[in-house]
């Protein structure tokens, strides 16, 4: 008999399958992976985690019996009180008393399945690429990280590199025919079995030499010299910064509905599960405004209710002093993603414009900006009608060239199309510009 | 006794197990197997393996390799699921009827259980893998790993030259069609499943020597069509009806090219390799329920196991053996390791101590006093449906409270037809065995004909019984499957078998996508 330890191995036999599997089921899990999305906070979204898929999706069919009419016989056990010729009221929902019908596969249930982490994420964000322009920055802005080089001579006693050290040392001690210890006692045996005996008293002179000269080679030759020693050594690698900043600009006046928080929150997750992925280190920075702004965290930022007017120039203001306390544009990655309803205060228009061109779009990756509608209002994207105070002075930037996309959003499902529209890849020029 | 080592003579005397302990278990239950029970068995291989290698397991039928298919894939995200959950155990053990004969034991299992597991899969499930008569006619232990090798590689293969989208189209057809894919009659040659591989080497071989492309280009070759003659010849040429439609579909539709007769036949030579075990699911729990219980309980009568681990073993022998009753929440049919086991148990009484009723019915075997003896006959010439007719004593019926009911969908009530009296037990006992026959557990599906003539309609028939028709969405489903491989139109019709009243018909029109289609 065989006794096997298959433990050790390799796991993940069945990953193929799960591929296969993956891209099977590929549009029913990414609708089940949009739609986990719709609830939980910003943070938690890239998580991974269960979906629920429609059975019927993945259903391998069969002939099989239906579970309904005919003449059909159960057999049971466990009478307790039946005799023969007795009738019994059927039951509600079918059957007599057991459930016969179970292994025919009567229903199924819809499939549920839990996604790793990456899964999800690669799912979500399938066909998404930043824009080109997230390098800007990057090449002059950099960050030192060691990795290991192979050995060297000189180092630290912490780095030593045991196995090649031992391993010099024990080549050296072959080319130069260092004595073994077991020669030296193989030799002493002999020389003790030997013993007294004085035939052979020569072969003991021969042997005694012998070790003597064993001995003192042994001294001289050391187990481990100095040349032999290694340390592992490290060498600096400039690599780019992966660390992004994320600005959540929502206006929060009195003319933004819930529906178009929800649908701002919506694109903010989006842009975050984006981020998250490309960058280590992602900071989100909450900022609402009215006709003042603040920085306010996640719950302030969705949650609690504002009233004023609206002046998108101090969110910018808001914005710039920030990154200027905390965010040097030269070691962040700075995205920001700006939520209105379109309304401005007719004379901050200008002011926007400036302080976008001149402070802030020189020093973001990128600047998105959504125009949340009423669901009422929803229309084609695209499709243009009076357009917004923002709007129009947006449109204007771009003209003249700004890194910065807009999109109008009036439904939730049009969130994630806009999404994949504002970051697919070889995003080509502006489409509505 | 010279496997024990420590001084108290137990095999183990803890919870923890490490290799040296599987081999004394082994030894220990070996002795008692071969010597004791007189079981013949195939040599073993006891494989350890990790939760997720189980699960990879359950998701491939149990199988330690199979061909990639996203259907697996979906089973083991099922089954990790519900396991992660807490919803499911895991079974203590997979067996896989290969020789040598190979059981997956968990890492996570007691001392205790690791012998269980031992005597129950690698000597019990063992044992009736060699000598039942319906595994020794229909599988092939000694080339079951190297064929599904063959499968495996000839399944990448495909891929590789025709397109994982192609060999999938190919592949969920013949699932769907797996149930039909089965000779429930014996032929001839028994398989062999080493030849079955050269066998399809050489047909390529074959195919590609004498292929002419000129012949395809010869003009007028659709003349003889219309010959009567020729077409009762080519009708009797499709062997119709037949109800192995894989079998069918692999040799007689006329669009599939050669890979994808291949593959179709992987398919059904894999789902006939698991025929035996649908049929015989009773008694090979029974027959090892019975002898890890026999083993298990020899083991402590001998010293080599101490009383905790018989306590141990009996407590989770009385788990698999439970069987709930009908108006249990807990109730999904007939647990076999209960029936199996009990019937097993209740054969070595008849044996032991007859009453005069076992004397009436079981005349040939009651106070034999050779129980082992009759076991093993039973274990090798029976399967459920015959064995539940045999065997299954009056006693049992009382011991159960068996009783018939029948449900007619036409009748406002159910109807109690028997119960566990005298006058009902053969009654009930051949509603049981029947219970357990292939032939009324799968709808009874054929092709009938097809019509040469025209258009090369296929044409299928369900005869169904008790007028119960198919799942109807099903049906349509598989029925496009059929349609897509044989590369026309299909109808099915389902009949009343006793009047031939067409009850349902279901047509499916071929789509393109596995066989080429002609242009309309």
């Amino acid at each position: 008999m065989h006794i096997v330890d298959r433990r050790l191995n390799p796991s993940g036999k069945n990953l193929a399958n799960r591929q296969r599997f993956m891209r099977r089921a590929k549009s029913q899990i990414r609708k089940a992976v949009h739609e986990s999305t719709a609830k939980g906070s910003i943070k938690d979204a890239d998580d991974g985690g269960e979906v629920v898929l429609p059975a019927q999706g993945v259903h391998e069919p069969q002939f099989r019996r239906s579970s309904h009419g005919g003449l059909r016989d159960h057999l049971l056990p466990g009478n307790k009180e039946y005799v023969a010729g007795d009738t019994i009221p059927r039951p509600r929902g079918g059957e007599g008393g057991g459930s016969e019908g179970s292994p025919d596969g009567e229903g199924e249930d819809d499939f549920r399945f839990a996604l790793s982490r990456d899964e999800f994420v690669d799912l979500f964000l399938e066909d998404l690429e930043l824009p080109d322009l997230a390098k800007r920055k990057i090449a002059s802005t950099e960050a030192v990280t060691w990795h290991r080089a192979g050995y060297s001579v000189t180092g630290s006693p912490a780095n030593l590199a045991l196995n090649r050290t031992v391993r010099n040392s024990l080549s050296r001690r072959i080319a130069l025919k260092r004595p073994k210890p077991e020669e030296l006692e193989a030799l002493r045996a002999e020389i003790e079995a030997l013993g007294d005996n004085p035939e052979n008293e020569q072969r003991r002179e021969e042997l005694l030499a012998e070790l003597a000269r064993k001995e003192r080679r042994t001294g001289l030759i050391p187990y481990i010299d100095p040349l032999d020693v290694r340390y592992k050594r490290f060498d600096p690698i400039p690599r780019p910064v992966a660390q992004a900043v994320m600005f959540c600009l929502m206006d929060v006046s009195g003319s933004m509905t819930e529906h178009m928080k929800d649908l701002a929150k919506r694109f903010y997750i989006l842009l975050y599960i984006f981020l998250k992925r490309r960058y280590k280190n992602v900071d989100v920075v909450f900022i609402r405004h009215t006709h003042e702004a603040s920085e306010v965290d996640e719950d302030t930022f969705f949650n609690s209710p504002e009233t004023g007017g609206t002046v998108v120039s101090t969110a910018l203001e808001e914005m710039a002093k920030v990154v200027s306390e905390r965010y040097d544009p030269d070691s962040w990655n700075i995205y920001a993603a700006q939520a209105s309803d379109g309304d401005n205060t007719a004379s901050d228009n200008d002011r926007t414009a400036s302080l976008l061109t001149k402070e802030l779009l020189p020093i973001c990756q990128y600047y998105a900006y959504l125009e949340v509608g009423r669901d009422a209002e929803h229309f084609p994207p695209g499709f243009i009608r009076r357009d917004s105070d923002l709007w129009q002075t947006y449109t204007g930037l771009i003209k003249n060239g700004a890194p910065m996309a807009m999109r109008k959003v009036g439904h939730r499902r049009d969130i994630y199309p806009v999404f994949r529209e504002l970051f697919a890849k070889k995003t080509g020029a502006e489409a509505e510009a | 006794m010279s496997v024990a080592i420590n001084a108290s003579g137990l095999l183990f005397d803890s919870a923890d197990w490490d290799f040296s302990t599987i081999q004394r278990i082994n030894d220990a239950v070996e002795e008692i197997a071969v010597n004791e029970l007189g079981l013949n068995v195939y040599p073993n291989q006891i494989e350890v393996i990790s939760t997720e290698q189980m699960l990879d397991a359950y998701s491939s039928i149990g199988m330690p390799l199979f061909y990639k298919h996203w259907s697996f894939g979906k089973q083991f995200a099922r089954n990790e699921a519900l396991y992660r959950a807490g919803m499911q155990g895991l079974a203590y053990e997979i067996v896989i009827n290969s020789n040598p004969v190979i059981s997956y034991i968990m890492e996570e299992n007691t001392a205790t259980m690791q012998a269980l597991v031992i005597a129950h899969a690698a000597y019990g499930h063992n044992h009736f893998f060699k000598n039942n008569y319906v595994f020794k006619q229909w599988t092939d232990a000694d080339g079951i790993l190297d064929y599904l090798e063959f499968a495996r590689d000839y399944v990448m293969k495909c891929e590789e030259q025709y397109g994982a989208t192609e060999v999938e189209r190919l592949l969920d057809a013949a699932h769907a069609l797996m149930s039909h894919g089965i000779h429930k009659f014996p032929r001839r040659r028994t398989t062999d499943l080493r030849t079955e591989e050269k066998r399809e080497r050489e047909r390529r071989e074959h195919d590609e020597r004498v292929f002419n492309d000129l012949w395809r280009t010869v003009p007028g070759n659709d003349s003889g069509r219309q010959d009567p003659t020729a077409l009762e010849r080519r009708r009797a040429l499709l062997e119709l009806p037949q109800e192995n439609i894989l079998y069918f579909l692999e040799k007689s539709a006329p669009r599939l090219l050669p890979w994808q007769r291949e593959l179709l036949r992987i398919v059904r030579i894999i789902a006939q390799y698991f025929y035996p075990q649908t049929q015989t699911k009773v008694m090979n729990e029974g027959c090892a329920t019975y002898v890890h219980y026999q083993i298990m309980n020899r083991l402590h009568e001998k010293g080599l196991i101490n009383d905790g681990s018989l306590m141990e073993f009996l407590r989770s022998h009385t788990n698999v053996v439970f069987q709930p009753e009908f108006d249990d929440p807990r109730y999904s049919g007939f647990n076999p390791y209960a029936l199996g086991f009990a019937m097993m148990k209740d054969i070595e009484r008849i044996c032991n101590e007859p009453t005069d009723e076992d004397r009436e019915y079981f005349a040939g075997i009651a106070g034999c006093r050779d129980h082992m003896n009759v076991l093993k006959d039973v274990w090798a010439n029976y399967r459920d449906e015959s064995f539940i007719l045999q065997f299954l004593s009056p006693r049992l019926t009382r011991h159960f409270g068996l009783f018939h009911v029948t449900d007619d969908a036409e009748d406002p009530h159910l109807k109690v037809e028997a119960i566990h009296d005298e006058r009902g037990y053969r009654a009930i006992k051949r509603a049981l065995a029947r219970h357990y026959d292939p032939a009324y557990f799968t709808p009874d599906i054929q092709v009938v004909d097809v019509n040469l003539a025209g258009d090369r309609k296929l044409i299928v028939q369900h005869r169904t019984m008790n007028r119960i028709l198919l799942e109807e969405k099903d049906a349509r489903m598989v029925l496009q499957h059929i349609a897509d491989l044989w590369g026309y139109d299909v109808v099915m019709t389902e009949v009343d078998p006793a009047t031939d009243a067409v009850l349902k018909d279901h047509k499916a029109q071929a789509r393109p996508g596995i066989v080429p289609l002609e242009a309309a």
